[in-house]
């Protein structure tokens, strides 16, 4: 507890001391007093449980803010405490004092519950280092992050958490992401490998180089980040706002009402006033919004913060809603589904041994530093022939002279240009023919390899109630063909250029009239599809400064199962603002009726008050619920 | 220039919102957001005036719960 919350406590327990005598004179003494001395006995009471509820009330009138809530419980009570006064107005004392009492106990509890909730996010995100050991001179100095420049060594001691992004140039470790990516399995560096900010490392002590500014760190830009999220408001939450606003003053006018209209209308207003001001009273209590207000935010901020506990950044509330309706996922293929490095899936030689064949190819592109080059040399691991002359051809292959013999390497263009005579194939994924002298002597296939998880990923996502499941791709229409069926993607496009891709994407945003799109890829030359789409999602971003700028959601690793996870994150958060919102408004609207009608007799004005800060509390238990959202899901 | 500050015992969401509604209507104000969960208000004016509004804004805030203080280095 703050020092506030103390002193909050302290007066009311010395309120509820005085109240307990006060009801006790009244007891043995009642029958003597008069309504003025009546009221004195109550006073003191009064006056230690709401004391600063009517400083503040009497402040803010003088500052010309009206429907405040402190206000509004200043007039509730003072109103009961006068009613006794009134003719054939029931003296409703202990009332009055009770109200407040149970009005500073709920203001205790809203301020504790909703410190802890912000310290359990906080927590959540607690990944900021706040010290920096940086090398210089031969000592070691411990600095704050933001002063390291690039180019400088730091030291990281096994437990400590990395700063800044850098390369390791000495020592090797196991470095735990796990607050970064979600994912526990910790990785291995080694001198050379690449270090992020906001891992930490496990065991060994390692000197790395730094490669980035603090404020272009990993750690801070994931920091900023889910800092933002909150300015990005969801359109529930937007509504809220707008609905609190004109809550409170139709809550006062409607008191207003039912405290003036039956008494006019019933003839006898005298006797009947009282009454209908005691239930008028009610209304004040329970006017505030201030439920909704705190508990509607506090859910998408837990859920925020909940997913990216997972590695599942989300950019603000607003796409968190759009995630939630997602009924349409469409997957780039390279690097989204498929790792995105190729490796060499068959050889089909004409004559002589695939060795040989793989042999001549691997020898051919040895210089290239195409993907497909280093899929031949991988494969092929053995010692190459002599080369010379190698000529690259742009978009054909290459060419070259492999023990005195002309070799072309390349696509059926090249083949056709060298006068080499092929057969068509049926195999998927991309060939690359060889021929040596002019003459053809047989193919490799080469596939990028499907992710393991990648066909999990999509079975996930029809189980979420994702009917649609698209693939993009600039490769050929037989990879795309055998991709698409080997995951069970519902549909898929091929032979698409970028321009293409944003095409797509909106005719798929023009067809699908229920739900929201949501597209998936790695970053790299799919930016403008990822702002298109309703939700851009980009995978494996760490370090990529275009994926993060460009998308709505940002998953760490590059775990395609991981937009199933975040969906049904989004999912739960959303059905918890809409309990949040029945609850509360269910409850004050059944409240101010029964009121109205007189159905909660003497004990209204406490009923009122639970009504209010009760729901309060309860709405924002429930909204930390979404911070095990994504704990739930996996 | 946009500067975020710290804001100590706001205690109330709606009333975040309210001097959120009230700081933007500032003039010279051309970005501002106040935030209940992490209490920072994040200011954005322009340059000369900067100092003036940050000032009126800390009224305001004062005004709407005088027990939140904004903290100004």
């Amino acid at each position: 507890m703050t020092r506030k919350q103390k002193k909050l406590l302290c007066r009311i327990l010395s309120a509820v001391v005085l109240l307990i005598a006060a009801l006790l004179c009244d007891r043995y003494l009642g029958e003597r007093l008069n309504a003025v001395q009546l009221l004195c006995l109550y006073l003191p009471a009064y006056f230690a449980a709401g004391f600063d509820v009517l400083k503040r009330a009497l402040k803010n009138i003088l500052g010309g803010q009206i429907f405040d809530e402190n206000f509004l419980m200043a007039l509730a009570t003072i109103g009961a405490l006068a009613i006794g006064f009134l003719p054939e107005g029931e003296p409703e004392l202990a009332e009055a004092v009770l109200v407040m009492i149970f009005y500073q106990i709920g203001e205790l509890f809203q301020s504790i519950a909703v410190g802890k909730s912000r310290r359990s996010i906080a927590a959540l995100m607690d990944i900021r280092p706040d010290t920096a050991r940086v090398l210089r001179d031969g000592a070691e100095f411990e600095v704050s992050p933001d002063t390291v420049a690039v180019g400088e060594l730091i030291s990281v001691r096994p437990g400590e958490r990395i700063p800044l992004d850098g390369t390791v140039t000495e020592g090797c470790s196991d470095l735990n992401t796990v607050a970064l990516t979600g994912e526990a399995l910790p990785r291995t560096v080694k001198v050379g490998d690449a270090a992020i900010s906001g891992a930490t490392n496990l065991f060994g002590a390692l000197v790395i180089r730094v490669e980035k500014l603090y404020r272009d760190s990993t750690v801070a830009r994931i920091l900023a980040l889910v800092e933002n999220a909150a300015a990005k408001k969801a359109k529930t939450e937007k509504f809220i706002t707008r609905f609190a606003r004109y809550y409170t003053p139709f809550v006062v006018i409607s008191a207003l009402l039912v405290a003036l209209l039956p008494p006019l209308f019933s003839g006898t207003f005298a006797a009947s006033f009282p009454m209908w001001l005691a239930r008028a009273l009610t209304f004040l209590v329970i006017s505030c919004p201030c439920a909704l207000v705190i508990s509607v935010p506090l859910s998408f901020f837990g859920g925020i913060g909940g997913a990216s506990r997972h590695g599942i950044l989300i950019k603000g509330s607003m796409h968190l809603e759009q995630l939630a309706k997602a009924r349409t996922v469409v997957f780039d293929k390279t690097g989204t589904l498929t790792k995105g490095t190729f490796t060499v899936t068959g050889i089909c030689p004409v004559s002589g041994t695939a060795e040989d064949l793989l042999l001549l190819a691997a020898a051919a592109e040895q210089r290239s530093n195409h993907p497909i080059a280093r899929a031949l040399l991988a494969a092929a691991n053995a010692p190459l022939p002599k080369v010379k002359e190698i000529r690259e051809l742009a978009g054909r292959g290459v060419m070259a002279q492999v023990n005195g013999q002309e070799i072309a390497v390349g696509n059926g263009a090249l083949m056709h240009d060298v006068g080499a005579a092929h057969a068509a194939s049926q195999e998927s994924g991309t060939l690359v023919h060889v021929a040596q002298n002019g003459t053809y002597l047989g193919y490799i296939a080469i596939a990028d390899t499907l992710k393991p998880t990648a066909r999990d990923a999509i079975l996930a996502l029809r189980d979420t109630g994702v009917a649609n499941t698209v693939m993009l791709t600039g490769d050929r229409a037989a990879a795309a063909h055998a991709v698409a069926r080997e995951l069970g993607i519902t549909s898929w496009h091929a032979d698409l250029l970028p321009t293409d891709k944003v095409a797509k994407i909106e005719h798929l945003l023009a067809a699908s009239h229920r739900g929201t799109v949501a597209f998936a890829g790695d970053g790299i030359n799919d930016a403008p599809v990822l702002s298109r789409a309703d939700v851009g999602i980009a995978m494996g971003a760490l370090g990529s400064d275009a994926a993060i700028e460009a998308a709505d959601v940002v998953l760490m690793d590059d775990d395609p199962q991981k937009i199933a996870t975040a969906i049904k994150a989004a999912r739960r958060t959303l059905r918890i603002v809409r309990q949040n919102i029945v609850l509360t408004l269910g409850v004050k609207v059944s409240v101010l009726l029964c009121s109205a009608l007189g159905l909660l007799g003497t004990w209204q004005m406490p009923i009122a008050i639970f009504a209010d800060v009760g729901v309060l509390v309860l709405a924002i238990l429930n909204a930390m619920r979404t911070l095990k959202a994504a704990r739930i899901c996996n | 220039m946009k500067k975020v500050f710290q804001l100590i015992d706001l205690d109330c969401a709606h009333c975040a919102a309210r001097m959120e509604e009230g700081i933007r209507k500032l003039a010279g104000v051309t970005d501002v957001s106040v935030n209940f969960l992490t209490q920072k208000l994040t200011l954005e004016a322009d340059d000369e005036v900067f100092e003036k509004v940050l000032r009126q804004a800390v009224k305001i805030c004062r005004k709407i719960e005088p027990d939140c203080t904004v903290v100004i280095q």
